[in-house]
């Protein structure tokens, strides 16, 4: 196997390069997207793989474009974090192409409107492949400035792809989303400008070096946050998330739910804990912490309020991404490399079992034409492998053993006690069991059989569009099995992050 | 150094501005102009950091990058925030056509 250890760092490239040309050829060649769009999203899995054994074996990689050092030219770079939240993209958008081939083709069946169906699937792909690049460009790149123009290129085809199903109100929500994201760009290429200015470097291990405490560095790390903050909604700046991710169109849902909103979050999770460690201050760290505890509760409320099955997963998002910022404050304590675990672990967790998640909405509404919560009785008996995944990737959400999250909310609770912060323990518990509300009071309508139900006469789902979301809600439940595996890979990235697990192992 | 603070608070006074507009007023054309104003006021503090006053040396090219990149990038923005604003107006006003329709039809068919 002289292919898998080979030192060059030269292959980085590939998950930034491939899913791009993928993008070009879906336009190119519209007849046969499908086929391309797999293609790329294996290739894109192996090559992360690739990754991941090079970082395993020869520790974290540097690669500068063009071999041009970094003052001038920009480096890509894997690091432990990097390679597992490439993983998790890769995984996930394997299951994601698999699930809009069958959704597609279900919706092209029916002869009504097939014209407009026939016009999303092609505008789909180009589309979809473009993310997974831009995504996978912000997990790997070392350019602040770099970093700015994947943030753009994630924004625009996200805001593009929530606008295609083309009714008003995902045209609305996908307008304001655009909006925002623009917003959030912008503070962002403020906090850039700042930064340049006292540093007058790019490349984010210089920052690190350069930077001082100087106000001008603190108002940069501001900035940024805040149009990371946007992009991630957090829950002051949650308000364009619900009607965005919910009015978009199935597969559309859990590309925006389960990725998007990471790729911000991983970088403001670098920039805090990585690049301007020195400078963030125990009051800070607690205001996330605060913010994100109300984004909890008030994400898992207004989850349990609504009628619609979409909106009601899409507000279970904002209360879930919560949970990664609760985990700041106890930064001081738990130390660098438990934080990077438990916000990794949430992170992965999260992916898996919300795309699960909205695949089975997703699924239900296509099944039923319409996911009003109080009139899906009697899914169960025609989608039972959908129904299955809900119910796994509700069990991931809640946080039960042996789910990935559970391991990340058990060191979030025991890093919180240790610390004497017994509040933000409290917050962790009552988030979970109003996941717990908001899961089983769908999970009971399904099981729910009316009397006079008529015969199931609607044309039955395509596997691909059950398959990958059971496969991908029992990843998210085995996650917390398979736990010493991505610790390896974190501890591996960075040298810092040598201590693993201090105490405080379930 | 006057020269570099005026364009830069300029530049911050546009942002400022343009935030005010994005945030108050609820017309999409005026939101997306308002976001053009924005970026505007971001290029033109980069500008000024670059600013190195005539025979002092040379002027630093990064930030002049930053800003074309970001120039191209408010482009396609700006287009795609336009096509998104015309395709809402169109199908609101079909909407709103239809609605008037029916209630004519209704008021017809009430006679």
């Amino acid at each position: 196997m002289i292919f898998f250890t080979t030192e060059t760092p030269a292959w980085i490239v590939a998950p930034v390069v491939l899913p791009l040309i993928a993008g070009l050829f879906c336009f190119l060649f519209s007849h046969r997207t499908f086929s391309i769009a797999l293609i790329a999203a294996l290739l894109n899995f192996l090559a992360v793989c690739f990754l991941t054994r090079q970082l395993i074996l020869f520790g974290p990689m540097h690669c500068h474009m063009g071999g041009w050092q970094p003052p001038l030219g920009i480096t890509l770079r894997t690091d432990g974090p990097a390679v597992l939240m490439l993983l998790m993209t890769a995984v996930t958008g394997l299951g994601i192409t698999l699930y809009a081939r069958g959704y597609f083709s279900h919706r092209m069946v029916t002869p009504v409107r097939s014209d407009r169906h026939r016009q999303q699937q092609r505008y789909f792909w180009p589309l979809w492949m473009l993310l997974l690049a831009g995504l996978n460009g912000l997990f790997l790149s070392n350019d602040i400035f770099n970093l700015y123009v994947t943030l753009e290129i994630v924004g625009i085809s996200a805001a593009s792809l929530a606008a295609l199903s083309g009714k008003p109100a995902s045209l609305l929500a996908s307008f304001r989303y655009l909006l925002v994201s623009l917003l959030g760009s912008l503070t962002y290429l403020l906090g850039v400008v700042f930064l340049y200015r006292s540093c007058g470097v790019l490349d984010l291990d210089l920052v690190q070096n350069l930077a001082g405490d100087g106000v001008e560095v603190r108002a940069a790390l501001a900035l940024l946050s805040v149009g990371l903050m946007l992009k991630t909604a957090l829950v002051p700046l949650h308000f364009w998330l619900p009607p965005a991710h919910a009015n978009a169109l199935a597969p559309i849902s859990v590309i925006l739910s389960a990725l998007v909103v990471k790729g911000s979050f991983y970088l403001l999770f670098r920039f805090w804990f990585e690049v301007f460690a020195s400078i963030v201050t125990s009051s800070a760290l607690n205001f996330m912490g605060t913010l994100g505890a109300i984004a909890i509760l008030w994400g898992a409320i207004q989850a349990i309020r609504q009628h619609r099955l979409k909106l009601m997963v899409a507000y279970s998002t904002i209360s879930q991404l919560g949970y990664l910022f609760i985990a700041f404050p106890l930064a001081r304590v738990a130390g660098n490399a438990q934080l990077w675990s438990i916000v990794i672990f949430m992170a992965l967790a999260h992916a898996f079992a919300k795309s699960a998640m909205f695949m089975a909405a997703g699924s239900v509404y296509l099944h039923l034409g319409h996911d009003r919560i109080k009139d899906i009785s009697g899914v169960r008996s025609s989608l039972p492998i959908t129904v299955f995944a809900y119910g796994i990737a509700g069990v991931s959400l809640m946080g039960l053993p042996p789910s990935g999250a559970f391991i990340a909310k058990w060191m979030l609770l025991s890093s919180s006690l240790a610390s004497a912060q017994w509040w933000w323990a409290l917050v962790v518990m009552s988030g979970s069991l109003l996941a717990m509300i908001y899961v089983f009071r769908v999970m009971s309508r399904f099981f729910v059989i009316p009397a006079g139900l008529p015969p199931d006469t609607t044309e039955p789902l395509s596997p691909l569009m059950e398959w990958p979301s059971l496969v991908l809600a029992l990843i998210s439940l085995f996650l917390g099995l398979l736990a010493p595996w991505p610790l390896l890979i974190l501890a591996e990235g960075s040298t810092s992050l040598a201590q693993v697990f201090p105490g405080g192992m379930p | 150094m006057i020269t570099t603070l005026l364009y830069s608070l300029t530049g911050m006074v546009l942002f400022g501005m343009g935030l005010f507009t994005l945030i108050v007023h609820s017309h999409p054309l005026r939101k997306i102009l308002a976001v053009n104003v924005m970026a505007t006021g971001v290029f033109l503090i980069l500008v000024a950091t670059a600013y190195i006053p005539f025979g002092k040396g040379a002027i630093d090219p990064v930030p002049h990058a930053m800003v074309l990149t970001g120039i191209v990038v408010s482009v396609s923005v700006t287009a795609l925030a336009l096509i998104l604003a015309c395709r809402l107006q169109e199908t609101s006003n079909l909407d709103l056509r239809a609605k008037t329709k029916q209630s004519s039809n209704t008021k017809e068919s009430g006679t």
